[in-house]
């Protein structure tokens, strides 16, 4: 038995409103991966954001870190059922990263170093609910959770979140990503609990 | 977990049994991606993951990717060319035209 009673180690929400149906709340930060860590230098690191006309919109690491951060805390859920409550992250919005961009699409394919893919709306990467980050708990993104910078859409199943990603192609038609394309649902509401297709 | 995180390909041997009467695990495949052939039991698989995703020992590219639902399961291929299973030779089979 623990020295520190759990009634004493905060506020736990193992059930109840917080938690999406099917899923368990995990303490620790599990790794999971479809491949090798690809392991990408800062000074070579680069964000693209492409339309479907073609143009093309960089960040180089540098650019990336002098926009406006942000600081959200949130909820994640992955679609083997652990969610965890309250990681923090540092990283820019993705409005500020799409302010500017003009594009008719309606979906958005998110592709990683390592040749990740996935696929969400372009609206739910808009209004406060979608950022690239690269600090954990204060700390620089690790490789194996997604370091330099990863996608956070924490309203959705936490395989949206491409870890390594390293741009976004703005698309008119949907494009299914790498588990999309392999049985899983094309949107992934945790709330929703949509996780395979026809979910 | 580093990029030593995957196990061999004959862990499939089990998940595979579900979908296939022949063992799979004692087939053949060839990348699509950058054409080695090789066994399927010498896949790096990586399972640590929402379903087992298979990779070339040569080019690290996808070979095969297998979903397990409760009720279904998705098999992707599209990274294998071909599968080689071996045959019994006592086994009537069809032959080419």
């Amino acid at each position: 038995m623990g020295i520190v009673s759990p009634g004493f180690s905060g506020r736990r929400r193992t059930t109840g409103p917080d938690l999406p149906p099917g899923q368990y709340l995990t303490e620790d930060f599990p790794v999971l991966s479809a491949g090798p860590t690809p392991r990408v230098p800062l000074d070579t690191w680069q964000f693209v954001i492409s339309t479907e006309t073609g143009a093309e919109f960089r960040w180089s690491w540098d650019e990336l870190m002098a926009l406006p951060q942000e600081t959200p805390t949130v909820d994640i859920h992955c679609v083997t059922r652990w969610s965890k409550f309250g990681t923090s992250w540092q990283g820019v919005s993705l409005d500020t990263l799409l302010d500017g961009v003009d594009t008719a699409a309606d979906y958005a394919q998110a592709h990683s170093y390592g040749g990740y893919t996935t696929n969400l709306p372009l609206d739910d990467l808009r209004d406060g609910r979608a950022w690239v980050v690269h600090s954990y708990d204060g700390e620089p993104l690790p490789a194996e959770h997604g370091g330099p910078a990863r996608l956070l859409v924490p309203h959705l199943y936490f395989w949206k979140s491409a870890k390594w990603v390293r741009g976004v192609r703005l698309t008119v038609e949907d494009e299914p990503g790498f588990w999309e394309t392999a049985g899983y649902h094309d949107y992934g509401d945790p709330w929703r609990e949509q996780r395979y297709q026809g979910d | 977990m580093t990029d030593m995180s995957y196990v061999d390909g004959n862990m499939l041997d089990g998940p595979l049994r579900e979908l296939f009467a022949v063992d799979l695990s004692s087939a053949t495949g060839r990348c699509e991606s950058c054409g080695m052939v090789g066994p399927m039991a010498g896949l790096h698989v990586f399972a640590q993951a929402p379903g087992l995703v298979g990779r070339c020992p040569a080019c690290d590219q996808v070979m095969l990717r297998l979903v397990r639902a409760p009720d279904r399961a998705w098999l992707d291929l599209r990274g294998t060319t071909f599968l080689q299973v071996p045959m019994p030779l006592d086994q009537p089979h069809p032959r080419p035209l």
